[in-house]
């Protein structure tokens, strides 16, 4: 019984003890003229949705709900950001070249068709983030069409 | 006398004759090395060294190798990495980087994925090779081949014209068709 108790205490001080430990917040009060929403002409029930689904991680300011400040959900979430942006990052798309671009857009229908993005670990917390089949047929043609006039 | 005109006249013929082979042989040989001179300059070796790996990934593709061709996406990383852009004009330049720059991304993506993924990325990769080569030119004639089945109609480069999909390798091995013949 005793060791049981040392072991939750040892847990418990771990667990306050990481939160101390900084982690970098990927927040950024500007949004740049080189946003995909800026320079697409995106309808308003995309927007949303990119914006819940996607940005988070592919862009330079993710919205953090409470359990996204907890240790060690934190630390979890900083490196999906950091490999998500180098990855594509809305924020800057128009630095993007004709072709980047095309290769993003096919790569963006190809991660939503086989269900990759967004990832489950995301939505596992992140219930509205997840795409119903109708919402996921939707943005494949808009980014299909958006592909198709570049 | 009427002997010794004939053979002054031979010899005129044949001295007429030897000028206009020479001159014929001279211009066959001017083709040739203008010829020889565009080889040379559509040949750039670091371009050929992309164009090999490429060819290996596309090889391990149409054996449903996905462990060769992840192999193979770490080299490609490697040779379009070595590629120098220093003797092409500004504006080729500005497009071979971009082209290299789309080009290592999908390489990246095939040297750690899974085969689905390593042939969606190949398509893309295709392309920009296909591009990197319209600028480039290279020393063999390839084939660009066409799938209208896979992802609706990819294509791919080859330097043999008979049909080896590298889209579906196996299950559909000689689906295709040749589009068009670089040389």
């Amino acid at each position: 019984m005793k060791i049981v108790k040392i072991i939750a205490i040892v847990l418990l001080v771990t667990f306050v003890g990481i939160q101390f430990i900084p982690t970098t917040r990927n927040q950024s009060d500007s949004v740049p003229s080189t946003d995909f929403m800026l320079v697409n002409n995106v309808p308003k029930n995309i927007q949303n949705k990119l914006q819940i689904s996607c940005y988070d991680c592919h862009s330079n300011n993710t919205q953090y709900p409470w359990y996204n400040k907890v240790q060690p959900v934190a630390w979890f979430l900083e490196d999906h950001i950091k490999e998500g942006k180098a990855e594509l990052n809305f924020n800057e798309w128009n630095s993007l070249s004709t072709r980047r671009k095309t290769s993003k857009l096919r790569s963006i229908i190809k991660q939503i068709e086989n269900g990759e993005m967004p990832l489950d670990s995301y939505t596992f917390i992140h219930r509205d983030a997840r795409f119903s089949e109708a919402e996921a047929e939707e943005i494949i043609n808009w980014v299909t069409q958006l592909k198709d006039s570049l | 006398m009427k002997k010794l005109k004939m053979s002054i006249a031979t010899m005129l013929l044949l001295v007429v004759s030897f000028t206009n082979a020479q001159e014929k042989e001279k211009m066959k040989m001017d083709h040739k090395m203008d010829h020889g001179k565009m080889m040379n300059m559509n040949s750039d070796p670091k371009a050929e060294a992309i164009l090999n790996d490429y060819f290996s990934l596309k090889d391990a593709l149409v054996a449903d190798d996905s462990k060769k061709a992840a192999q193979e996406g770490t080299k490609l990383v490697a040779s379009l990495k070595a590629f120098d852009t220093s003797s092409y004009t500004k504006e080729q330049q500005e497009e071979l980087a971009d082209i290299i720059e789309d080009a290592t991304e999908h390489s990246e993506h095939i040297a750690e994925s899974a085969i689905d993924h390593q042939r969606e990325h190949f398509k893309t990769l295709s392309k920009d090779i296909t591009d990197m080569v319209a600028i480039t030119g290279t020393k063999n004639t390839l084939y660009q081949q066409f799938c209208p089945m896979y992802d609706k109609g990819s294509a791919w480069l080859s330097t043999d014209n008979e049909i080896r999909n590298p889209y579906y390798g196996s299950r559909m091995l000689k689906c295709g068709k040749v589009q068009k013949t670089i040389q």
